[in-house]
């Protein structure tokens, strides 16, 4: 009898200790008490050692005087505003680097994804050719081909090369006039928006129209017609208040125009192409997922290859394309960190400097860390979105 | 300060072992920012020993230089580091150890330089780094005098910009500078107070300024005139570029060690006192064993030839240690000569760095 009992309250004993619940219950305790006591003793050692080695902390040096001038300034800022503005606008150089590049290499890709199926010999070889260069060499032996081995061997401001439409083009970067808006030009750009409005309008009635009659409607033509004849309308009955601002030679550099400078270009022309090697094996494989059947269906039905690719294979070619290219995006935005190396100043640079003149390591350290991480975020989110439009496709 | 590859006490008997020396070398070339913060939190919180203690531990200095500055921190065709700054750490190594030779040097970008002394990674920056409040307060630093008097000036390339004889006449030039100096801060002050434009052109290493400036992608090249010196001799052709006239800024160059260790501070600044001391009283690389036997008593004092001396000792070196120094690198004046004087390529005149005998600044208190 009691050998029976304590028999029971072992083996009752047993599968507490055995019941896989209480188990992962007490090993993911002990994994989040493990991890959260590794982060305390690590903020706490931060805390310790900044104080015993007398090094001042905290973010209010964000609100001091920067100091120091950066070269592209898409933001009003001086040597005058804070060091939060300067990394503000290495910040939003990181941006523009990175939307322009995404869209180039988007482009680029896309083509030569594409050009890699093409039944003509040549264009699938220059195809394969430019994916293996690109794919097999460094992001940052590809900056500095385009800043060293391309734009540095231009000529000097003196000797520029002068381009249609007062471009022009030497190893200070690329010149072009600067639109300069006058008296009611404000029209214009009204006029753009109505036109881009109706150009959505009628592309939207035409569809309706197709899809109950069967009738087409030329909208790519309208469209053309409402979103540049609009504008164009609106510039001549407003009395031509559009000038050009042109570059002109001085003493040491063109002054005047817009000036793209050769650290943004290379820096854009090098992620882009970088990128794009990236993106077209992506669309090759999203396009080569698509079952050859959908294409001889098509085909069956009359369309024509150009139709084919646009209205069946591409659209079921994005479902596969869309998740690895936001790894791609993703690549490209942080490989933009790499200006460093030619002097851009992106968000690792002005933080960077930042960091330097004001000695605060841990805190620029965890800004860039918070800002990366962020613009990742953001850029996942939204290709989550086009990802769950494109999937509603699906039946 | 549970540095260097060795284990960390923390409180409760946990041993924390770190590898960190050969991690932290791969890691600094990646981000010395990152690796500062994380050093920063994985370094043991209770100081266990001294810099001397460590550094005598393992045999050796660890000193800060530049990534290459002819004349100041830049490795000959051999690999040795030669200049003032590096001699400077070689005259420590000899105070300490006897053995000049017992440093190895630590290139560091202008960006990288005052993470690597906070985390440990250095023990003396020596890296023609500005003397500022600001470096001294909240970063962390303490500065122990100044080796060389320095000024900020501009260079451009005369051929290419011929009629340019002034900084004033600069506006609209692009202008090449190297991020996170006092240059950098002082550039932007002086076209602002002389309501100039100008256009920045920021690279991180000094290789990088010096290539854009070659190639041309900036007009002026501004940084410390010894500096301008040094780089012009490594351009294309060096003959045609001037350094134009105007000194903008005063640049105290010297070196710096981390806050709170007063014994490693006193070592180092009278390592620098010891080097002026020696060239104000005659003694020399060649003459140094002579002079022991001097009659004067104030350079035996100095050589550690008085009777039951304490003055080495007291410092935590032994007391031979001036005669060290100075065998090792000669005094300041050889080590000024040989590096950018008379003796070198640069042939910059002694100039404010001369003795304060002489009508300079170069002044130590006495040893004794």
């Amino acid at each position: 009898m009691a050998s029976q009992e304590v028999l029971r309250e072992e083996s009752s004993r047993a599968s507490f200790i055995n019941d896989p619940k209480i188990r992962s219950l007490f090993f993911q305790t002990l994994v989040v008490i493990v991890l959260f006591g590794s982060v305390w003793w690590i903020v706490q050692n931060v805390i310790d050692n900044l104080q015993r080695l007398h090094i001042a902390s905290g973010f209010g040096f964000l609100r001091g005087r920067a100091g120091f001038d950066i070269s592209d300034t898409p933001i009003a800022y001086t040597s005058d505003s804070t060091y939060g503005r300067a990394i503000v606008v290495g910040l939003i150089n990181t941006i523009i680097v990175a939307v322009a590049g995404i869209i180039t290499a988007t482009i680029i890709g896309f083509v030569i994804g594409i050009g890699r199926l093409s039944q003509n010999w040549l264009i699938q070889k220059i195809c394969t050719v430019y994916v293996e260069i690109f794919r097999n060499i460094p992001p940052l032996l590809v900056i500095f081909f385009w800043y060293s081995g391309v734009l540095a061997v231009l000529p000097a401001p003196r000797d520029s090369y002068h381009l249609p439409f007062g471009s022009f083009l030497n190893q200070r970067g690329f010149y072009f006039p600067r639109a300069v808006w006058g008296e009611g030009s404000w029209l214009i750009f009204v006029a753009l928006l109505v036109g881009i409005a109706m150009a959505w309008f009628v592309a939207r009635t035409a569809r309706q129209r197709q899809m109950a009659t069967g009738q087409q409607f030329p909208v790519f033509w309208t469209s053309v017609a409402l979103i540049v004849g609009l504008p164009v309308l609106a510039y001549v009955l407003s009395g031509f208040p559009l000038s050009f601002d042109l570059p002109k030679q001085s003493t040491f550099n063109l002054t005047g125009g817009f000036q793209v400078k050769p650290e943004f270009l290379s820096l854009y022309l090098a992620l882009s192409c970088y990128t794009a090697a990236f993106i077209a094996e992506i669309v090759r494989a999203g396009i080569r997922g698509v079952s050859k059947g959908q294409t001889e269906a098509a085909a069956a039905l009359g369309l024509r290859s150009g139709s084919i690719l646009r209205l069946v294979v591409v659209p079921q070619a994005m479902r596969i394309v869309i998740p690895p290219l936001t790894s791609q995006y993703l690549n490209l935005t942080k490989n933009s960190s790499l200006a460093i190396a030619i002097g851009y100043p992106d968000l690792t640079a002005t933080a960077g400097t930042v960091l330097n003149q004001t000695g605060q390591a841990v805190e620029g350290v965890l800004i860039m860390m918070i800002a990366y991480l962020i613009l990742s975020l953001v850029t996942s989110a939204v290709m989550n979105v086009v990802n769950a439009r494109m999937a509603l496709v699906e039946r | 300060m549970g540095w260097n590859g060795s284990c960390v006490h923390t409180g409760k008997k946990i041993r924390f072992c770190l590898k960190t020396e050969k991690g932290l070398w791969v890691m600094k070339h990646i981000a010395i920012g990152i690796l500062g913060a994380a050093t920063l939190g994985f370094m043991g919180s209770a100081a266990s020993a001294t810099t001397l203690d460590t550094v005598k531990a393992k045999g050796f200095i660890q000193c800060g230089v530049s990534t290459g500055l002819a004349g100041f921190s830049a490795p000959d065709d051999k690999g040795d580091w030669q200049g003032i700054d590096a001699d400077f750490c070689r005259a420590v190594a000899a105070a300490v150890f006897g053995d000049g030779t017992k440093v190895k040097f630590t290139p560091l970008s202008a960006k990288e330089r005052f993470t690597a002394l906070q985390s440990g990674e250095v023990d003396i920056l020596s890296r023609n780094t500005t003397w500022t409040i600001n470096r001294d307060t909240a970063l962390g630093l303490n500065f122990i005098g100044t080796t060389y008097y320095d000024g900020q000036g501009f260079m451009i390339n005369a051929k290419k910009l011929p009629g340019v004889n002034s900084a004033l006449q600069l506006s609209g030039a692009a202008v090449c500078v190297q991020s996170g100096t006092t240059t950098e801060l002082n550039l932007a002050d002086y076209f602002k107070a002389n309501k100039m434009e100008y256009n920045p052109v920021v690279f991180e290493k000094l290789e990088e300024v010096n290539a854009a400036y070659d190639a041309g992608r900036c007009d002026v090249y501004t940084t410390d005139q010894s500096g301008l010196y040094g780089i012009r001799l490594t351009l294309g052709s060096p003959a045609d570029h001037v350094v134009l006239p105007e000194i903008i800024s005063k640049e105290p160059l010297g070196p710096a060690v981390r806050q709170g260790d007063d014994q490693w501070y006193h070592i180092v600044k009278w390592t620098y006192f010891a080097l002026l001391d020696a060239e104000e009283l005659g003694i020399t690389k060649a003459n140094v064993d002579e002079m022991k036997n001097s009659a004067s008593p104030e350079i035996k004092r100095v050589l550690g030839q008085e009777a039951d001396t304490k003055i080495g000792t007291d410092l935590g070196v032994s007391n031979d240690w001036v005669v060290n120094i100075v065998k090792a690198v000669g005094n300041y004046g050889e080590m000024f000569d040989r590096n950018v004087g008379s003796g070198s390529p640069l042939k910059i005149a002694r100039g404010i760095n001369a003795l304060w005998t002489k009508g300079g600044l170069q002044y130590a208190p006495p040893i004794r």
